[in-house]
């Protein structure tokens, strides 16, 4: 709409959004700040807002609980490993998808992304005893396995579309080219697909970092990451504020950078393209 | 060495025979046009030569071996992309040295080729560019030193000028040209725009729906097509086609008569008729002539300037001598 | 561009991701289905045999059932409410010309990147507490006295918490198709002399109707499905044991795994039936 709006409407619209924004965005504020109090100025009535000693204690205070790296580390491996493994599975049937389609290509990608619908509890046990049986119960393993199977419906749907943006013309080029199939998915289509595979990615690792079902509830001791560390701050410790927020704080601080950037693929990649 | 045999070739997709069963061969070191409305097969007809579609039945040969099953990686072909198809992560230097790379030959081949190519083609100053920081013209002649550097045993040319604008077209097809007289290597080249196919060709294909109308030189298309379809399709602007009374006149169904081969007075001649819009050219002037009672329109052509105008009476007399007869079923008479 | 050789490459390639989804469903499945006709306790004598529909038949007249579906209902209906209205004034709001558009953006949908275990924690905590949370501070500065949120308003509580984490979601969704609208139609309804009111409910309206269905259906898979929100905050107690929980509970607490799943199949049917929705709509997206 090419009109001039009124400066007044700006100025109000301006506030207004910012005011919902901030409002929304208040919860992750306040316990970014509070992480920065000590207990007791945490839980001070009236709350104090940013006039406090700043300490990084709670910070220091969490990392000291020798487990905290450890909960990090399998994180890091958990999410890092199922979307790679995601994404290695997925580039060739996305590929497969794209170029080669036929007409069971649609059934065969829609039938995949059913498969995301299954709700976790209905198969809860049978995975639990499958994993006791081949004692991979609180394995690393076994959660990045799993992981990579729920969201590669995801990958090989976001794959997918990226890849059907690239002319099929420059494939049939790499291969009248001399390249073997091979050659033709490393060397022309991943370097031309480098921003859709990098997307893919980075949401893909979100979700798998966030996600607080299998995670809770097929590990213990070993392999927990960070939701079970967090979940395990329930109980009494959960009244100790600055700890609390200083440990949420580590835990999201990544992945809302990371979210920020992908915001965009969200779209996409959980609609299946249904929301243009 | 690049001789292509096409034998009872046929391509079905699904239950839709697009094209029946065709020979045709491509002598060595020929440039051969396919050209034809969109839709003809031509494309296919190319696909089926570089490997990218399987045929239907049929057989292949390339340089007197069966080539049917060969992977079109395997069968020694280079071909050039309607969008060029360049690889748009690699410098124009990559982008030719990626044939090279696969099929192993050595760096120092490898560049000394690279150089070659980008000096016939003008490329030198482009070679550390992206495809996307290139004009047009230019991602042409990458996607043509791509294909040169491969030392194909022919080159497939898949309408490569129609993202060009008309100036350039020009140009390339010169330059298109030329290099065939250079290398002297088989060329395929696809085309919809019969002024390419008779200003490059040595062999012209005239394709409708998937069956070969006619082959044979530019000027035999010209002086003396096989039929109504060819008639119309080769010269520009098109031939006259009259049926009727004046056609059985002369013993035929329909007769054609070329726009450049009527002659035009304002006074006397064989039709009469109104000028419709007459299109000067300053070189030649095109009369679209109405009301003749032989075809809604007849266009003449007319070498030179003349002073008609809309709503003029004129009179137009064919060189009976040039002119083209076709039976009831469209077939030349000669 | 398909050749023989090039189709079988692609059935080839496409194998792995096919069998390993195709394992991933059936295995589990297969033995859920199985189980939920077995009397089943692995730490009461394992596997006591055939039981036909017994376990179906216990799991819906267990008293704890139709509290649970109550449960179920009221979080996934409210959040649902709640995130499709707010979104859809929120996407109109932030669709408006303003300075720091793309800030607002960010802060808006940060909470959809935040672990559903640290934001369950956070509100229970630092805001539900009913002594030191913030809310209670709050209550007590206007002299009321503090709620103890999570047991005696536990369902509204749970439902404020979900809402936030999905309201970003429903906003972003909406936003897009917002963004998408013609905005020579609304001109021309302008011109044709509809009222603000009348263009939204005429025309805005009309045309988020498609990405609010998907909005609805996507979040109620997912809403079906949450489980770390009720662990975190009440355990499944004081009324907040969804139709998940339940089946969670009977199946991993207390070892009852027939009971628990039967009741997976019916979680299972009932996913089944919002996701034949939602895949019509994705597959005639890929027609077009």
């Amino acid at each position: 709409m090419a009109r001039a709006v009124t400066q007044q409407r700006k100025i109000i619209n301006t506030a207004a959004a910012w005011g919902v924004g901030l409002l929304i965005f208040f919860p992750i504020l306040w316990t970014v700040l509070t992480s920065f109090k000590t207990e007791a100025t945490a839980i001070a009535d009236p709350p104090v807002f940013l006039a406090f000693d700043w300490t990084l204690e709670n910070y220091s205070a969490v990392m000291e609980r020798s487990n905290y790296a450890r909960f990090l580390w399998n994180s890091i491996i958990i999410a890092g490993g199922s979307t790679i493994l995601g994404i290695i599975v997925a580039v060739p049937a996305a590929w497969s998808m794209a170029f080669v389609p036929s007409n069971r290509t649609k059934d065969i990608l829609l039938w995949m992304l059913s498969t995301k619908m299954l709700p976790a509890v209905g198969v809860l046990y049978p995975i639990y005893l499958i994993c006791i049986k081949l004692g991979v119960l609180d394995s690393r393993g076994a959660l990045v396995i799993i992981l990579m199977l729920m969201n590669l419906p995801i990958i090989v749907w976001m794959l997918y579309t990226y890849f059907k943006e690239i002319p099929g013309e420059i494939l049939e080029a790499a291969r009248m080219d001399g390249a073997t199939l091979k050659e033709e998915i490393l060397y022309v289509l991943t370097p031309m697909a480098v921003p859709g595979i990098a997307s893919t990615l980075l949401l893909n690792f979100i979700l798998a970092w966030n996600e607080a079902f299998w995670t809770l509830n097929l590990t213990a001791a070993n392999a927990a990451p960070l939701t079970a560390f967090i979940a395990s701050y329930s109980s009494p410790e959960g009244l100790f504020f600055a700890k609390l927020s200083a440990a949420s704080t580590m835990a999201i601080a990544p992945i809302l950078i990371l979210g920020w950037f992908s915001q965009k693929q969200l779209v996409s990649g959980l609609t299946f393209g249904a929301v243009k | 060495m690049g001789q292509i045999k096409l034998n009872q070739v046929t391509k079905s997709f699904g239950d839709v025979q697009v094209i029946p069963p065709l020979d045709l061969t491509i002598g060595d070191g020929e440039f051969t046009v396919f050209v034809g409305p969109s839709g003809c097969g031509k494309s296919t007809l190319l696909r089926l030569i570089a490997g990218l579609e399987d045929i239907t039945t049929g057989h292949i040969e390339i340089d007197g071996s069966d080539a049917t099953d060969v992977p079109p990686a395997k069968r020694g072909l280079a071909m050039v992309f309607q969008s060029y198809a360049l690889y748009p992560h690699m410098s124009v230097r990559k982008n030719i040295a990626f044939p090279m790379k696969m099929a192993g030959i050595d760096e120092d081949e490898q560049n000394r080729r690279i150089e070659g190519a980008a000096k016939a083609l003008n490329l030198t100053d482009y070679l550390d560019r992206r495809p996307g920081q290139l004009s047009g013209g230019q991602r042409q002649r990458v996607a043509i030193g791509r294909a040169i550097v491969r030392e194909p045993a022919a080159f497939l040319f898949d309408e490569p000028l129609s993202n060009l604008d008309a100036a350039l077209r020009v140009g390339m097809r010169l330059e298109i040209s030329e290099l065939h007289e250079r290398l002297k290597t088989t060329m395929i080249y696809v085309t919809h725009d019969q002024v390419e196919a008779m200003t490059m060709a040595d062999k012209i294909v005239v394709l409708r729906a998937g069956v070969i109308e006619q082959v044979g030189s530019p000027l035999e298309l010209y002086h003396s097509p096989r039929n109504e379809f060819v008639a119309g399709f080769i010269g520009s602007p098109k031939m006259n086609l009259i049926s009727g009374a004046e056609a059985e006149k002369n013993g035929a169904t329909t007769i054609g008569i070329r726009p450049e081969h009527t002659d035009v007075s304002m006074t006397d001649g064989m039709w009469k008729g109104v000028v419709g819009v007459a299109e000067h050219l300053g070189s030649d002037t095109f009369i679209h002539v109405h009301d003749t009672g032989l075809a809604d329109m007849v266009t003449v052509r007319i070498t030179g300037d003349i002073q008609a105008k809309h709503g003029d009476t004129i009179y137009l007399t064919p060189q009976m001598d040039k002119l083209h007869k076709f039976d009831a079923q469209g077939l030349r008479i000669e | 561009m398909a050749t023989k050789h090039s189709r079988s490459a692609a059935r080839l390639m496409m194998a792995p991701a096919v069998i390993l989804l195709l394992g991933w469903m059936l295995v589990p499945l297969i033995m859920t289905l199985i189980f939920s006709f077995k009397q089943y306790l692995p730490l009461r004598g394992g596997d006591l045999g055939w039981v036909g529909f017994d376990n179906y038949v216990r799991f819906v007249s267990s008293s704890a059932f139709w509290p649970s579906v109550v449960a179920t209902l009221t979080i996934v209906g409210g959040v649902l409410l709640i995130t499709v209205i707010i979104g859809v004034l929120l996407a109109i709001l932030l669709n408006q010309p303003m300075w720091g558009q793309g800030v607002v953006r960010i802060l808006v949908i940060a909470p959809f990147f935040v672990m559903p275990t640290v934001s369950a924690l956070v509100w229970k905590n630092m805001f539900m507490d009913p002594v030191n949370g913030l809310f209670a501070h709050l209550w007590r500065f206007f002299g009321a006295e503090p709620i103890a949120w999570l047991s005696e308003a536990s369902l509204p509580s749970i439902v404020l918490i979900v809402s936030w984490q999905w309201l970003p979601f429903a906003t972003l969704i909406l936003l897009t198709a917002i963004q998408s609208l013609d905005g020579e139609q609304l001109e021309a309804a302008e011109m044709d002399g509809a009222p603000p009111l009348k263009r939204f409910g005429y025309i805005t309206l009309p045309h988020l109707s498609r990405a609010i269905t998907i909005v609805v259906l996507i979040q109620t898979i997912f809403l079906l499905a949450i489980f770390a929100e009720i662990f975190v905050t009440t355990g499944g107690a004081f009324g907040t044991r969804t139709l998940t929980y339940l089946i969670f509970q009977r199946v991993l607490e207390s070892q009852n795994v027939g009971l628990g799943s039967a009741g997976g199949v019916y979680a299972i049917i009932l996913a089944n039936i919002v996701a034949i929705f939602l895949m019509r709509i994705v597959g005639k997206n890929l027609d077009a």
